[in-house]
């Protein structure tokens, strides 16, 4: 069998799994303040990209090493 | 191919996915451009090695000084349609750097470095989605390829992020505070000074010495991790891309080049955002 590949595809998919629930917790957060209160969509559109953004680099990290990986 | 994977034996990391996603569908008569984790170098200027990411950086810098001697000649005093357009983008841009700083005056001070840092990356993002990029071969490997998607551009980035942003606070807050924010000599010293008044200080200060310290580690994170966000999202779009593309070629594709417009513009933003807030937190003072 082979390990390597195997590495690979556990690296990205146990490193992909976290950042996807923050993502989705952040989106939940901000639908629902939106909900709350319409007239803030605007404000609240960029800090949600920029944290998503940050959450997303983790599983980019992730994608590096499985990348790396030979 | 097989000449090229012998010879880039360590670095052909994707060429075993794409050769297996690729190989039913068609045996190509012309070569794939594989994909490779390092920029491939093109010819040398002395002893130093011109990759093809480094040209397209040098085509993305060419194209802002362009657009900075376009805007320089053509502003007047009564705008026209695109010295509006380029004010309100500033205008924003100022806009959005007082929600970090809360200081119109540091963003007019700082607001060169990060406008720049922005439009330097979203340029390079973008350049490695026009077409030509990778495509046009000069002795086997590719002419050009996106800027970005080499690490040496975005760790290049990150160090002068970084290093700029310590810069600027030692201007700002002067250098023996700025350096007791690291090694705080600051609190050791006032454990004999003031253990008098509050003898809670001999507990309290070599934790924020020990603080102090852990800060350097931290600096060195972000360095990383500036540098790793922004290369990992551009270069894995690229390799998304390649793969879509091998497989179905037509239409398919449209959808992920939406997608890398987009990634293009949000990285550039956080990277330059970021590069912000640090600089920003660099020029505070120590609270107490």
């Amino acid at each position: 069998m082979e390990l390597t590949l195997l590495a690979k595809a556990i690296a990205i998919a146990v490193g992909g799994f976290a950042p996807a629930l923050a993502i989705g917790k952040i989106g939940a957060k901000a639908m629902e303040s939106i909900g709350r209160n319409p007239e803030s969509t605007s404000k609240i559109l960029v800090p949600m990209l920029l944290v998503s953004a940050f959450a997303e680099a983790i599983a980019i990290y992730a994608l590096i090493i499985a990348f790396s990986i030979k | 191919m097989s000449q090229d994977n012998e010879s880039h034996q360590p670095n052909n990391i994707l060429d075993n996915e794409e050769h297996d996603v690729a190989t039913e569908e068609h045996h190509d008569a012309h070569t794939e451009h594989e994909h490779t984790l390092y920029s491939e170098p093109l010819f040398n200027i002395g002893q130093f090695r011109v990759t093809n990411s480094l040209l397209t950086s040098w085509v993305a810098v060419f194209l802002v000084i362009l657009l900075s001697i376009a805007i320089r000649k053509k502003t007047k005093k009564i705008p026209g349609v695109f010295q509006g357009i380029i004010e309100k983008v500033v205008e924003g841009a100022l806009d959005m750097m007082d929600m970090v700083t809360n200081d119109r005056k540091k963003s007019k001070k700082i607001f060169p470095i990060i406008f720049s840092i922005f439009i330097f990356i979203l340029i390079n993002n973008w350049l490695g989605l026009f077409p030509g990029i990778g495509s046009i071969t000069y002795n086997g490997t590719a002419l050009f390829r996106g800027g970005t998607a080499d690490l040496n551009t975005t760790l290049a980035l990150g160090l002068f992020g970084v290093i700029a942003a310590n810069v600027f606070g030692i201007i700002m807050v002067g250098g023996w505070k700025y350096f007791n924010k690291f090694v705080n000599i600051k609190a050791i010293i006032d454990i004999p000074r003031k253990i008098k008044k509050e003898p809670t200080i001999v507990l309290i200060n070599p934790i924020q010495f020990f603080v102090g310290i852990v800060e350097i580690i931290s600096e060195v994170a972000k360095i990383a991790s500036l540098s790793f966000r922004l290369f990992g999202n551009v270069f894995a779009g690229e390799v998304l891309l390649a793969s879509i593309s091998a497989m179905i070629a037509w239409g398919v594709p449209l959808p992920f080049m939406f997608l890398e417009i987009i990634v293009g513009i949000i990285q550039a933003l956080i990277f330059a955002v970021l590069t912000l807030v640090y600089f920003t937190i660099a020029a505070t003072e120590h609270e107490h």
